[in-house]
C-alpha cells in the first residue's frame, strides 16, 4: 500500500469511527418564531420498554441550516401549503355544495388536537382511521365529492393545515381497546425484515439511530412532524409516501400508499412518538 | 398563469433613521426549469419567475435576474438602509407575463 492510499484509508476509518459515535445533539432547542417551545426529547412510552428509553424528534438529527428553517414560520416553505390547506378548508365542493368549514367551523378551534390522536379507532366504521381516511369519508358521504388521492398534493396540504392546529401538543395516540389488534399488526410490520437488504424499520431507526447510513444521519423515524416539507422534494411528503420510500430502499416490493398495512404501521410508529410535540409542518432534508 | 402563486414578505414595522434592516421574501412558484420531461418523454416547457425587484419610495433597492436553476418557491433575504418612513414595493415577473406585487410600509421614528 502506498503512502497516499494508506492515508486515505486511515481518513476513512477515522470518519467511520466518528460517525458511529455521533448522537443526536441533545442541547439543541426547537423554539418556533421565538415563542413556541417544542418537546423534541421525551421519555419513551411504556410499550417501548426494552426498545428505547428516550424518544427524539427527527429535527435533532438534521444539520443546523435545516433546523433553522423550521424555527421561523416565514422561512418554513411548509407554511405555504398550510395556507393552501386553509383555502381548501373553506372551499365548497361536491354535489352538496359544502366545505369543511360548513360543518366543522373554524379549524383553529375544531381541529385542535385532532392530529395528535390519529390514527384512531372509528367505532361506526369498525376500523382504525387516519386523518386522510376521515377526510375522504367526509368528502364522499357528506360533501358528495371525489375522495382525494391518498398521499397526493391536495390531501397533504389539507392535512398539513389540520396538523398545524395541533402544533406544540404532545402526540397521544391510543393503542389499547379496539385499536390494539391493528397496533400489533403495525408492530409486527415494524420488526419484519423486508427486501434484498433484509432491513426492518428497527434495523435503522431503533438499533442504529444517531449512526450514519452512508451520508444519512439516521433518526428514530418519528412521524410527529408529518406531513413534512422535504427539501429534496421541494414539497410535502405524507407518512405513507415516506414508508414506501424506506421500504423501496430495502429493495423490496412495497405496500401501497393508503393500504391497511401502512395504516397499521402509521398507528404503531405514531405511538412510538407519544410525548413528542406535533411539529407539522416540519422541515427535513 | 402558474398555479397557487402567493408572494410573502417580511419587513420590520419600524426602524430608526439610517438603520440597516433585514427583508425576507418568499413566493410560491413551481419554477419549472424547462429541462425536465413528463411521463411520456415530452419536454415540460420552462415556466419560471425571471426577475425580482424591490424598490423603496421609488428608488431601487435590489434588482435580480433569475435563472432556471433556482429551485421551487424562491426565497430572498437581503438588507437595506432606511433613511425615512416609506413603502417597500416588491415585484416578481413571470415568464408567462404575469406580474405579482406586494408592498410593506415602514415607519422611521
Amino acid at each position: 500500500m502506498t503512502k497516499t492510499t494508506l492515508k486515505s484509508a486511515l481518513a476513512v476509518a477515522a470518519l467511520f469511527a466518528g460517525a458511529t459515535v455521533a448522537q443526536a445533539d441533545e442541547s439543541a432547542q426547537l423554539v418556533i418564531n421565538g415563542e413556541i417551545e417544542m418537546v423534541t426529547e421525551a421519555p419513551a412510552a411504556a410499550h417501548l420498554e426494552g426498545a428505547l428509553t428516550t424518544v427524539y424528534s427527527g429535527w435533532l438529527f438534521r444539520d443546523d441550516a435545516t433546523q433553522a428553517i423550521q424555527m421561523d414560520d416565514f422561512d418554513n416553505p411548509g407554511m405555504l401549503y398550510v395556507d393552501q390547506g386553509a383555502e381548501m378548508w373553506a372551499t365548497a365542493e361536491g354535489t352538496e355544495g359544502k366545505s369543511c368549514a360548513d360543518c366543522h367551523g373554524d379549524a383553529s378551534e375544531s381541529m385542535v388536537g385532532v392530529s395528535a390522536t390519529y390514527p384512531k379507532w372509528n367505532e361506526a366504521a369498525g376500523e382504525v382511521r387516519t386523518v386522510t381516511m376521515q377526510v375522504n369519508d367526509c368528502r364522499e358521504s357528506r360533501m358528495g365529492a371525489e375522495p382525494y388521492k391518498y398521499g397526493g398534493d391536495d390531501i397533504n396540504a389539507l392535512e398539513a393545515y389540520i396538523g398545524f392546529q395541533s402544533r406544540g401538543m404532545p402526540v397521544n395516540v391510543a393503542i389499547d381497546g379496539p385499536a390494539a389488534e391493528t397496533w400489533e399488526q403495525g408492530r409486527d410490520l415494524y420488526y419484519t425484515r423486508f427486501g434484498q437488504l433484509e432491513l426492518s424499520c428497527a434495523s435503522c431507526h431503533e438499533q442504529n439511530y444517531g449512526n450514519y447510513i452512508r451520508a444519512d444521519h439516521l433518526s428514530q423515524g418519528q412521524i410527529n412532524g408529518f406531513p413534512v416539507y422535504r427539501l429534496k422534494n421541494a414539497g410535502l411528503v405524507s407518512v405513507h409516501n415516506r414508508f414506501r420510500g424506506c421500504i423501496r430502499d430495502t429493495r423490496a416490493e412495497t405496500f401501497a400508499v393508503g393500504s391497511p398495512e401502512f395504516v397499521a404501521l402509521e398507528l404503531y410508529v405514531s405511538s412510538r412518538g407519544n410525548g413528542l410535540s406535533i411539529e407539522t409542518p416540519s422541515v427535513r432534508q | 398563469m402558474a398555479d397557487n402563486v402567493t408572494p410573502r414578505v417580511r419587513v420590520p414595522r419600524d426602524a430608526t433613521a439610517g438603520e440597516v434592516i433585514t427583508i425576507k421574501t418568499l413566493i410560491s412558484h413551481q419554477m419549472e426549469s424547462g429541462q425536465r420531461k413528463d411521463g411520456d418523454g415530452n419536454l415540460i416547457p420552462r415556466s419560471i419567475i425571471n426577475r425580482f425587484v424591490c424598490d423603496f419610495n421609488g428608488q431601487n433597492v435590489i434588482d435580480i435576474t433569475m435563472e432556471p436553476a433556482i429551485s421551487t418557491n424562491p426565497y430572498f433575504e437581503f438588507q437595506a438602509t432606511v433613511p425615512e418612513s416609506g413603502t417597500f414595493s416588491f415585484t416578481w415577473y413571470d415568464d408567462d407575463g404575469s406580474v405579482y406585487t406586494d408592498s410593506k410600509d415602514i415607519a422611521v421614528g
